[in-house]
């Protein structure tokens, strides 16, 4: 079975380590906040001015004047801060934070990144990715593994315009968890019960297995 | 203390013109100077460019002056939730450089400072560095980003007083503080306009040498784009 969103959410909350602070962009990756394991302290990061991001606010309390990048309404932790928007990317190319989560629309075995355009028809910009990816010292992507109309986005080369270059080491997705390095797309996990070759025939970049790959523990 | 105040919105945007240059603050529409935008809306200036993070939503924010057509560029680094700018902008009508978010704050942080340009890793590769000169720091690839060029700055602050220092609420923060320094002139519309010797120096976030004109805001919407809440039980 392919991975759910929250799934694959819940897979990309394993790799966070104590003490991390953690840039979680819109979508999937917001989701991974609500799987952190236990007996791990991360602070969350939002480029819009706040540190020590907590849950959705209880129904009622909403502060039009507290919210995520996603701009969604949110609340702030004891022992979280605020500040402006040029020491939040102060912080964020400073590589204060280690560890960036954002989706992505294409994937290269290179590890560039493509998500914030398809020239002609979509066209909402780049946000903080651009800064993000540039600059993370980890960064996991987590996206579908294909796109609406079955293709792969885990490509040879993007064909849409670029976030980043050469900046992408992780990729979780709905039907694995894959590395990259030496230009290629190196599977480390399937999702349960996905055979290698379905994960293959969703891959159009150089995939590579080695050995026997494990089943994803959720 | 040199008073900076001037009696309302009206009397903040003396000077606004055609083709001119404007930074806006704000994050989505948290923190957006709602006053100076539905009077720059009333006064009907056109041709503008303007800077601001966001362009608003169809119906709200810096969406009134996309309806109107009062703007002709964009500088944003995210309009995702406005239909009105995409039509216009995939249409021709309005021009839009889109810049990565870190570097748009970081520019109007240079103007401020004193700073003509800078360099930084975001973009390296992509269609932003094009044409622009990039160069190796340690073996990492940087792109060299200019400061702007506005002539008004219009910035949303929770509180100010009349020398002009001013303290922001939540990340309603975001841009207002470096576009509060980057202005030639920089309007201020604060929710609560108090006189000097009410709000504690250790806690301003921005110093009143940077602002030129600050008044009492108006009749806040303040409104929220997407309310995500957890329920009471």
């Amino acid at each position: 079975m392919a991975l759910t969103k929250q799934q694959i959410a819940q897979r990309i909350a394993k790799e966070l380590q104590d003490k991390w602070y953690v840039n979680l962009g819109i979508g999937i990756p917001t989701l991974v906040a609500n799987y952190i394991p236990n007996g791990i302290d991360v602070e969350f990061q939002s480029e819009n001015g706040l540190l020590g991001m907590g849950p959705f606010p209880i129904e009622g309390t909403e502060d039009a004047d507290l919210i995520n990048a996603g701009k969604q309404t949110v609340t702030i932790l004891d022992g979280g801060s605020l500040f402006d928007s040029a020491m939040s990317f102060a912080m964020i190319r400073g590589q204060h934070v280690q560890l960036t989560v954002l989706g992505a629309m294409e994937v290269a075995q290179n590890g560039d990144i493509a998500n914030w355009k398809i020239p002609g028809r979509m066209v909402k910009g780049m946000g903080g990715a651009m800064d993000l990816v540039a600059s993370a010292e980890n960064i996991i992507v987590a996206m579908m593994h294909t796109n609406k109309r079955g293709e792969s986005k885990l490509l040879k080369q993007c064909s849409l315009p670029l976030t980043g270059v050469g900046c992408v080491k992780k990729v979780v997705t709905n039907l694995a968890v894959l590395e990259i390095k030496n230009n290629a797309f190196y599977l480390l996990e399937r999702a349960p019960g996905v055979s290698v070759e379905e994960i293959q025939e969703a891959t159009e970049g150089i995939l590579i297995s080695e050995g026997e790959i494990p089943e994803m523990k959720l | 203390m040199i008073n900076k105040v001037v009696k309302n919105v009206e009397e903040a945007l003396i000077g606004v013109e055609n083709g001119m240059t404007f930074m806006l603050g704000g994050f989505g529409l948290c923190g957006i100077p709602e006053n100076c935008i539905s009077e720059l809306v009333n006064l009907g200036v056109t041709e503008l460019t303007c800077i601001s993070n966001n362009a608003g939503v169809d119906d709200f924010g810096l969406g009134l002056l996309l309806q109107k057509r009062q703007i002709k560029k964009m500088i944003s680094s995210y309009v995702g939730e406005n239909d009105e700018f995409e039509r216009q902008m995939l249409s021709g009508e309005l021009e839009v450089d889109l810049i990565p978010q870190g570097t748009l704050a970081e520019r109007c942080r240079a103007t401020g400072a004193g700073i003509p340009a800078f360099y930084t890793p975001a973009g390296y590769g992509t269609e932003v560095a094009e044409g622009k000169e990039t160069r190796n720091f340690n073996g990492k690839m940087y792109v060299l980003e200019h400061a702007f060029d506005a002539q008004f700055a219009f910035v949303k602050a929770w509180k100010g007083d009349t020398a002009g220092n001013l303290i922001f609420k939540g990340t309603a923060r975001n841009f207002n503080p470096m576009m509060a320094m980057a202005g030639k002139i920089t309007v201020v519309e604060v929710e609560e306009l108090v006189e000097v010797g009410e709000l504690d120096p250790n806690q301003i976030h921005i110093p009143g040498i940077f602002v030129q004109r600050i008044f009492q805001g108006t009749a806040y919407e303040k409104r929220i784009e997407q309310r995500t809440v957890t329920s009471k039980s």
